[in-house]
């Protein structure tokens, strides 16, 4: 049931080819989807904003697949023009907080002293917030928007990376190679550029991409309570809060941007997956 | 014991900071809250009027020290009053507190129900068919958000099938059935993992090998010496997991109408009602912060490694 299979060299070797598959796969997937959020003005078959008082709540057709919505919007579009709001909000957090909170622990591991003490203290205070609830009392405070509704949850998002970044620059402090490093006169800058931050990106790397599928529901989360994208512009929380009074009658328009979402957090979700077993040192030859 | 004297110490600047936090928020938010709550009202009055007013409030003082004053009143008890309803906002927050536990604890019962026994046999049935099912369901379930589960359920629960109300119309068991599965089956998908990977890993100790071959059945290795030591994690990582509920009970119970704080929040963010939005962001906080307190004081008072061990890891 659960004896330890012996790594033989070509188990691994079969084990990491599997792996470069399915980074291909699930990557190529994800890079289709932000490109297909890039490019989405040239892929809708209609005007997302054009409104046809005479097509309104049409059933899925040949003409509009996804049939279209109270105002005769044709839905498709909307979803793939949707693609552009909930995909990039989702990247540009995820960055922002990434490269943010990775910054501030690696100045608080390097610095030391209070202004560690400090900087930790406060994301502690962060932490203390069950998940959303602060987000949305942030974006309330600043009253909606995607911009807003991007802030609001990198201020709860960011002191996870804070977190790691710091215990694994502490690590790589104590390591061998590091006084070797400075003991060859390497600056401060030099030490971290050149050894901590290449040292520490695969976990960070990981976490962040394990992040983008949860980012972007609770992103659709804000948008869905009216504190995220504002109507007109399409974003799929938005759009299914918009419609949710459609659902007893024409079904398909709520839950074609919920589907939306789904499949993209789908996709982001097993690259993460693919990316954190591929870069796991078990199956490194 | 002492271990808990210190974790309660810890606790102290980290309610301070939840205080603070919140009290800033509101700062930024309604630097301006006398207008906000004469328009509130649909009453135009005079800027001499609302002058006076901040000052008799006190909002024309420093910063920490409309903390303090705020910091102070609070701890008696008085967190000011709904801009909307003019109610006491702590006796708004405690009268819907009951309905929003209801279904906080409901959802946990409901996920265990469903996660434990699915995350063992998924452990002990290690990559079998069921193993590979299970993950996938937990997999699925973890890409929906939980408004499109909501959406799904009253879809096909409440419309194709009709068995039950689409919008609560109280605090009924009927009504709680929908929120209460919608919030389940999100915190089940990734609850079943952790369960799954807490028991596997047990199973992958030696000790695990040693009663095997000892000849000792799999049954009382599983329930006597497996479940008991993996159990503790398991109930930790359950009562971690209770913050992102706290979280997602805004969002659910404001689909479906159930009378709670969490729509009572979203409420209260649709109408500009900043005390309400504060006694909510603060209240959850410091529940959250005490539920993981409790986790985390049982853990150490049942773990014997480091109850009679000292600070052995």
């Amino acid at each position: 049931m659960s004896q330890a299979m012996a790594p033989t060299v070509r188990r691994q070797n079969v084990r990491q080819n599997h792996l470069q598959k399915k980074l291909y796969i699930w990557g190529g997937l994800a890079l289709l989807l932000i490109l297909a959020a890039f490019f989405s003005d040239y892929l809708c078959p209609y005007d997302p904003y054009v409104q046809d008082m005479s097509m309104t709540k049409a059933a899925p057709s040949a003409e509009h697949l996804l049939g279209t919505d109270r105002y005769g919007r044709d839905m498709l579009s909307r979803v793939i023009a949707g693609s552009k709001t909930s995909i990039y909000a989702t990247l540009l957090l995820v960055s922002f907080i990434t490269i943010f909170g990775s910054l501030v622990g690696i100045i608080c591991a390097w610095t030391g002293k209070w202004l560690d003490t400090v900087l930790m203290r406060l994301s502690d205070m962060f932490l203390a917030f069950p998940g959303l609830v602060f987000a949305l009392a942030v974006a309330a405070v600043l009253g909606g928007g995607v911009h807003n509704a991007i802030f609001a949850l990198a201020a709860i998002s960011w002191p996870k990376y804070a977190r790691l970044a710091r215990s694994q620059t502490l690590a790589q402090q104590a390591a061998v190679y590091m006084q070797a490093a400075r003991m060859a006169g390497s600056s401060n800058f030099k030490l971290i550029r050149k050894h901590v931050i290449p040292n520490i990106a695969g976990p960070i790397l990981v976490t962040a991409m394990l992040d983008i599928g949860t980012m972007m529901m609770e992103l659709a989360g804000l948008s869905f309570l009216g504190l995220g994208a504002k109507p007109p512009v399409p974003e799929w929380g938005s759009m299914m809060s918009d419609t949710r009074n459609l659902l007893p009658t024409q079904p398909w328009v709520t839950l074609a941007p919920g589907f939306a979402i789904f499949i993209s957090v789908m996709i982001f979700n097993l690259l993460g997956d693919t990316v954190r077993d591929y870069l796991d040192p078990k199956n490194r030859r | 014991m002492n271990y808990a004297i210190r974790r309660f110490l810890q606790l102290i600047p980290i309610l301070f900071g939840i205080t603070f936090l919140s009290f800033l928020l509101m700062y930024l938010a309604g630097s301006d809250a006398v207008t906000e709550m004469y328009s509130n009202r649909g009453v135009e009055v005079a800027q001499e009027i609302i002058d006076e007013r901040k000052a008799a409030l006190g909002l024309n003082l420093p910063f920490f020290q409309q903390y303090l004053n705020w910091l102070g009143a609070m701890l008696q008890g008085n967190m000011g009053i709904s801009y909307v309803t003019g109610e006491d906002v702590l006796t708004a927050f405690m009268r819907k507190l009951p309905a929003t536990l209801l279904l906080t604890g409901s959802a946990v019962a409901v996920t265990v129900l469903i996660s434990l026994p699915c995350g063992i046999l998924a452990a002990v049935r290690h990559d079998r068919l069921v193993d590979l099912l299970l993950r996938f369901g937990s997999f699925l379930g973890n890409a929906m958000p939980n408004f499109f589960v909501a959406m799904l359920l009253m879809e096909f629960l409440g419309i194709q099938l009709g068995i039950l109300p689409v919008i609560a119309s109280g605090t009924d068991i009927e009504s709680a059935i929908m929120p209460t599965l919608t919030l389940a089956i999100a915190m089940s998908a990734k609850y079943l993992r952790q369960v799954r990977s807490a028991v596997l890993e047990e199973l992958n100790k030696e000790y695990v090998q040693g009663a095997r071959a000892r000849g000792v059945s799999a049954n009382v290795i599983l329930w006597k010496n497996v479940m008991k030591a993996a159990m503790l994690t398991i109930m930790t990582l359950l009562a971690l997991s209770i913050g992102s509920l706290l979280g997602g009970t805004a969002i659910i119970e404001s689909i479906f109408m159930w009378d709670g704080v969490g729509k009572l929040a979203v409420d209260a963010i649709n109408m500009r009602d900043y005390p309400l939005i504060q006694a909510y962001v603060m209240w959850m906080a410091i529940i959250y912060v005490f539920v993981n307190l409790t986790a985390d004081l049982l853990y150490h008072y049942f773990d014997p490694r480091i109850r009679l061990g000292g600070s052995a890891k």
